[in-house]
């Protein structure tokens, strides 16, 4: 062993510009095809579709290529025998999750490395799968290249794989001006001076607040106006855990509350108690702030 | 085929550090120790396996020759591979019949480096390189192909290695190979050699095979060529006590254990094997070695080992080993 400290550094191995490697006819001809948008594999002696193409068959160590002395143009008739365009979807044979990309890796986000099998391929190309989360991948699930804008002639050429579309978000926002309706602008203008404006039907005598022109019940025209609560007791009553832009603090109690002289409940805010204290018969009160009902509150004791 | 048999084995007790040992550093005890057993200062040939990639330095094999005593000149060769493939070249080496003795070492010290990323290094430079897919992505996507019980084989990996000096002392099991530092030696001996002595494991089969490069060429559920080579071997010719698996992957044991056609009794990887300490380069050399003591300890009449290099299980090298030639 060492008996002086044995110091360490950083070494790095790098080849500058990288080694310059000819590709012959078939990689060539596979790596142009991909600057060009398309995907193309090579068809061995059996009718079997290599993509990515080889030079060989792995079944039978053959040329792929039945013209493979002649350099022949891209669309030449006999090499265009040789390779046949496939995809440019595919479809996923197996998959492995990367949770955390390397800096090597072609994305930077959480992706998917997959074996897919490209429409009239009979063999898997290795690609990445971009598709967000890991519950979004599956064996068996269709995905389309996502290609380069300015391609060079590289497997990269292809960005990667993303799932075929199957669903779109629609989004709907509409604005309008809307008004209150005759009996409600009543009802809140009578709030703006902390009363509760109720109305009885005088065909069967319940008293209903909102304020409204008609009996819901019986269709009587509601003359007779009166005035209601502020207290009242809770009729029932929901615990929520989800927010709302309304009530962002969760958990939040909404109640139904009858205004003591009315017949129908109306529903609101139960604030300054703690949910599991809330009951059904609890004794409360409007709290008004801002020319509304900010919410309802346990009635203190005089 | 001209008898041939492991007269010495030795590895290092492997870390999961740099101790701050060079390579020649490193081997100078296992070179040593395989030279006590065997009784032999000098042999007809020698091989070793390394990776320049691991250590970032061009010919750092080379450099290593320093722990052997390479001058007068020596018979000599290297496979940037597994050990375990230069012991086949000195196998066939000691075929020719002119030597009889071959020393086999291999080593590697993954902690200096990115062993991931490295083996990036080894695929074909057109369609995989330039992804980026390291080894643990492409052991995934071969994860993903089979039915494997990856957690009892980690288990029984680890439970096996508590008694094993040797290997890394890991707080709990693992299912992918730990980063290791380590090396390995192995003596091969021929013809009057096997005369005096008794304690040998000859190597009754020995053949390597390899599949297509690119893992969607071919079905990574199975392993086609470790079949052929285990089937060239004479695997299936008798029973197998114990099975030395070059297991990188938990679920490359489930793979190799079909293709070996290991018969259900067959104990595999006592040593705890690649899951409890893998130094690249000669964790499948280390693989034949210890399938070697069991035979020369007894404890197997016949053993295998298996050696793979590559992606995904690419290429398979698979040899039965047991006490008579």
């Amino acid at each position: 062993m060492p008996s002086e400290p044995n110091p360490e550094i950083n070494h790095v191995l790098e080849f500058p510009g990288g080694y310059t490697r000819s590709t012959g006819p078939v990689i060539g001809r596979f790596l142009t095809e991909l600057r060009a948008g398309r995907i193309v594999g090579v068809r061995t002696a059996a009718g079997k579709v290599l993509v990515p193409p080889l030079e060989y068959d792995p079944a039978t160590g053959e040329p792929t290529l039945t013209t493979p002395e002649r350099t022949a143009p891209a669309r030449d008739p006999v090499l265009s025998h040789d390779f046949v365009e496939v995809g440019p979807a595919g479809t996923v044979r197996e998959w492995t999750w990367v949770g955390e990309p390397r800096k090597n890796h072609p994305l930077d986000r959480p992706f998917a490395w997959a074996l897919i099998r490209l429409d009239a391929a009979h063999t898997s190309l290795v690609h990445a799968v971009d598709a967000g989360t890991v519950k979004a991948m599956r064996t068996g699930m269709r995905v389309w290249p996502r290609w380069r804008h300015d391609r060079v002639g590289s497997i990269t050429d292809v960005e990667c794989f993303v799932p075929e579309v199957t669903t779109i978000v629609a989004n709907v926002r509409t604005e309008y001006t809307v008004t209150p309706g005759a009996a409600l602008a009543r009802y809140l203008d009578a709030l703006t001076r902390e009363v509760f404006l109720a109305g009885r039907c005088p065909t069967c005598d319940g008293v209903y607040v909102p304020y409204r022109l008609s009996c819901p019940q019986c269709g009587s025209v509601i003359e007779e106006e009166l005035e209601v609560g502020p207290a009242g007791t809770v009729t029932t009553f929901a615990i929520n855990n989800l927010p709302d832009p309304r009530a962002p603090q969760v958990p939040f109690v909404s109640a139904y509350i009858l205004l003591d002289g009315a017949d129908t409940p109306i529903i609101a805010l139960l604030a300054e108690v703690p949910p599991e204290r809330v009951t059904e018969g609890l004794r409360v009160r409007a709290v008004f702030e801002g020319g509304t009902v900010k919410w309802f509150a346990p009635e203190r004791e005089a | 085929m001209r008898p041939v048999a492991v007269a010495a084995f030795a590895q290092t007790t492997h870390t999961d550090h740099d101790t701050g040992l060079a390579e020649a550093e490193l081997i100078l005890p296992v070179i040593r120790a395989v030279r006590e057993q065997s009784g032999l200062t000098e042999f007809g040939f020698t091989c070793s396996g390394s990776c320049d990639y691991l250590a970032g330095a061009p010919f750092s094999f080379v450099s290593a020759l320093d722990a052997l005593g390479a001058w007068p000149p020596i018979q000599e060769s290297h496979v940037e591979m597994d050990a375990a493939f230069a012991l086949y070249e000195a196998w066939v080496r000691l075929q020719h019949g002119d030597v009889d003795s071959a020393l086999v070492y291999g080593f590697g010290k993954s902690s200096m480096g990115d062993l991931r990323e490295i083996m990036t290094l080894q695929l074909d430079p057109y369609y995989l390189a330039p992804l980026g897919l390291d080894q643990l992505s492409y052991a995934g996507l071969q994860g993903a192909s089979v039915k494997s019980d990856t957690a009892s084989i980690a288990r029984r990996s680890w439970e096996s290695a508590q008694t094993n000096p040797y290997a890394l002392k890991l707080p709990e099991p693992v299912e992918t190979a730990p980063i290791t530092d380590g090396a390995a030696a192995i003596v091969l001996v021929a013809g009057d050699l096997l005369r005096d002595r008794t304690n040998l494991a000859y190597i009754n089969g020995i053949a390597h095979r390899i599949d297509p490069h690119y893992p969607g060429m071919r079905d990574l559920a199975r392993s086609a060529s470790a079949a052929a080579a285990a089937t060239a071997a004479g695997v299936g010719e008798g029973p197998v006590d114990v099975a030395e698996l070059h297991v990188q992957f938990a679920h490359e044991e489930t793979i190799l254990a079909e293709a070996l056609g290991l018969p259900g009794d067959t104990v595999i990887n006592p040593s705890g094997g690649p899951l409890a300490a893998n130094p690249v380069m000669a964790t499948g050399l280390i693989r034949i070695g210890e399938a070697a003591a069991r035979v020369m300890d007894g404890t197997a009449h016949r053993a295998v080992a298996h050696a793979t290099s590559g992606p995904c299980l690419q290429h398979n090298l698979v040899a039965v080993l047991s006490r008579e030639s």
